[in-house]
């Protein structure tokens, strides 16, 4: 565990921040954003080739919140590792860069405009096929939700990314099984994940999306999987981190009160080892 | 005089642009011989891409290829590429502002046998209805071909209407197209046609016919739709008592509206729209269309008398 002691403690502060904006904006999305945490800082802190050298060009691994609501998740990763200039506490607010779901020609780090489900992930195919016709290596990552996934967007852009054998994307579905209405199985089962996207023709990997060893594996995997693009199901927790927003999809949509912060940033620095 | 489509003007610019310009992308969604993406695809295979009959996911494709610094042509028929694609012409591209360039063919009732379910009657109002969005409507080959290489040095998003079926050629070679400039065709008083399109054409034979009555309009003809050349407008709104617009699209939200909100703002003509008022088209032959819904050289000779 103690290889991924920084991680951790990237994760806590991600984790801290998400709730702190939420909180000062009094609205936003804290489960899907806690629920994808280890994810991007992974992806931000050790995968992407992403530095404040090269975040304003294009001349780099990217990344595609597909799953847009989780904005805060972004914000807080892209500052956690100081490539973000803005400051928090304007999330949300009138004239602030830190929209509610993301502008990529508001902040640097922010490859494409999302919150509308289903477009993000097309885009991060159209940003493959553009590195295979420029023939470079970069990488292009995108973060999808599983109720996202009740989007057809998602698998015309599925189909066309196996079509293309874009082994340069890597897509992760952020799995917590919770969306806005309840449980994505009673809402309208997508399920089931593994064998639909295998048989859309991807290589798929399953891990736990809270551990970083599996994160790390799975990352290594697809980076040397030739001809097909990579789904990695990511099986996480909707509001992972803060026991009360575990798993409770009551928490998809809501600003945590003061109380709540309070107690929430408590038991996450408590748990920090 | 030559005859030819628009669609097929757009498919021998872009298998040029294609050639001249390796920043050029094109994306078809399996209509590549209808749109005549073809052509390009024929000079540049390796930068033509056919997404399949997925025209939603064709779009944000399009966005993520103009987010890593590519210029795409993006086309379908109109009906499809900005009705089944709206939203993600809004929030993937017209949002972030980014460059592509959607290219729809077979707009319009002259779509013909194919129907109403073909045949775009609402694509300008809605596109036009989009922040960072041009919209542009070439009325014939010379026009078509200079507008498409134009856009690709315009940056930003742009819809372009095109037709399937051929129309006269009204401009000679050493025609140049600008961008958001109206084009004054025809000098003539009281009455101001503004036309777009192959409405364009029809509107040079109405002008013939009432010549011979004495009357004597003037012919605009207005490719780009958004931004309107609002200054060409006001002017032609205080040289003249009515102007008549037409165009082959529903009379909501197209080229009249865009006229009639100038010319709300200042003094000047009454302004009478013409063009499918407010109904689906159905089967048929692209010229008894056109005389059914009413937009003939007769049908706007007819509408101008009555007006005057």
């Amino acid at each position: 565990m103690n290889k991924y002691k920084e991680l951790n403690c990237n994760s806590k502060n991600v984790r801290i921040n998400i709730l702190k904006m939420i909180n000062n904006a009094s609205s936003g999305h804290p489960g899907g954003s806690l629920s994808g945490a280890d994810i991007l800082v992974y992806l931000f802190g050790k995968e992407m080739n992403i530095t404040k050298g090269n975040v304003s060009t294009n001349k780099r691994d990217r990344f595609v919140l597909s799953k847009g609501h989780a904005s805060p998740l972004l914000y807080a990763t892209l500052h956690e590792f100081g490539l973000l200039n803005e400051d928090l506490t304007t999330f949300r607010q009138i004239n602030s860069k830190l929209q509610g779901h993301p502008n990529m020609n508001y902040v640097e780090g922010v490859d494409m405009s999302t919150g509308s489900l289903g477009q993000g992930i097309s885009c991060a195919v159209g940003m493959a096929m553009a590195n295979k016709v420029d023939k470079n290596s970069y990488r292009v990552y995108s973060l999808i939700g599983d109720g996202e996934s009740q989007e057809g967007q998602v698998w015309e852009a599925l189909m066309s990314a196996a079509h293309y054998k874009l082994d340069n994307l890597c897509v992760v579905l952020d799995y917590n099984g919770l969306q806005i209405d309840g449980n994505i199985t009673e809402v309208m089962n997508p399920e089931p994940f593994d064998l639909k996207f295998e048989a859309f023709g991807w290589n798929v990997i399953k891990i736990d999306g809270h551990d970083f060893e599996q994160i790390e594996n799975a990352f290594e995997t697809a980076k040397n999987t030739k001809g097909k693009p990579t789904m990695i199901m990511a099986k996480t927790f909707k509001g992972k981190g803060v026991s009360f927003m575990e798993n409770n999809y009551a928490w998809h949509g809501v600003a945590p009160s003061d109380k709540e912060l309070t107690l929430a940033i408590c038991e996450l620095e408590n748990n920090y080892e | 005089m030559n005859k030819i489509a628009t669609r097929e003007s757009y498919g021998k610019a872009l298998a040029e642009l294609i050639v001249e310009n390796e920043n050029i992308i094109v994306l078809d969604a399996d209509l590549t011989k209808s749109t005549k993406t073809i052509d390009a695809k024929n000079a540049c295979s390796e930068r033509h891409f056919n997404m399949g009959i997925a025209e939603g996911n064709m779009m944000s494709v399009a966005a993520g290829l103009a987010a890593s610094d590519k210029i795409v042509y993006a086309s379908s028929f109109s009906v499809f590429a900005t009705g089944r694609a709206f939203e993600q012409i809004r929030n993937s591209i017209c949002y972030p502002n980014l460059n592509v360039k959607v290219c729809g063919t077979h707009a319009g009732l002259t779509v013909g046998e194919d129907g109403a379910s073909h045949q775009a009657i609402e694509d300008i109002a809605i596109m036009r209805s989009l922040p960072n969005m041009k919209v542009i409507q070439p009325c014939d080959d010379i026009e078509a071909r200079q507008c498409i290489k134009a856009i690709a040095s315009i940056d930003g998003p742009c819809y372009v209407r095109l037709g399937r079926g051929v129309v006269d050629c009204i401009h000679d070679e050493n025609y140049i197209f600008e961008f958001g400039k109206g084009e004054v065709l025809s000098k003539g008083s009281k009455v101001a046609i503004i036309a777009t399109g192959l409405m364009v054409q029809q509107s040079f034979s109405a002008i013939e016919q009432l010549k011979l009555e004495g009357i004597n309009p003037t012919l605009v003809n207005i490719h780009t739709i958004k931004p309107i050349d609002t200054e060409l407008i006001k002017q032609i709104a205080s040289e003249h008592e009515l102007i008549i617009t037409c165009e082959e699209h529903n009379i909501i939200g197209g080229l009249g509206s865009a006229v009639c909100e100038i010319v709300a703002q200042y003094q000047g003509a009454r302004v009478v729209r013409l063009g499918v008022n407010d109904t689906f088209g159905e089967s048929g032959k692209p010229n008894l269309l056109l005389e059914k819904y009413g937009l003939t050289p007769e049908s706007i000779c007819k509408v101008i008398k009555e007006n005057i």
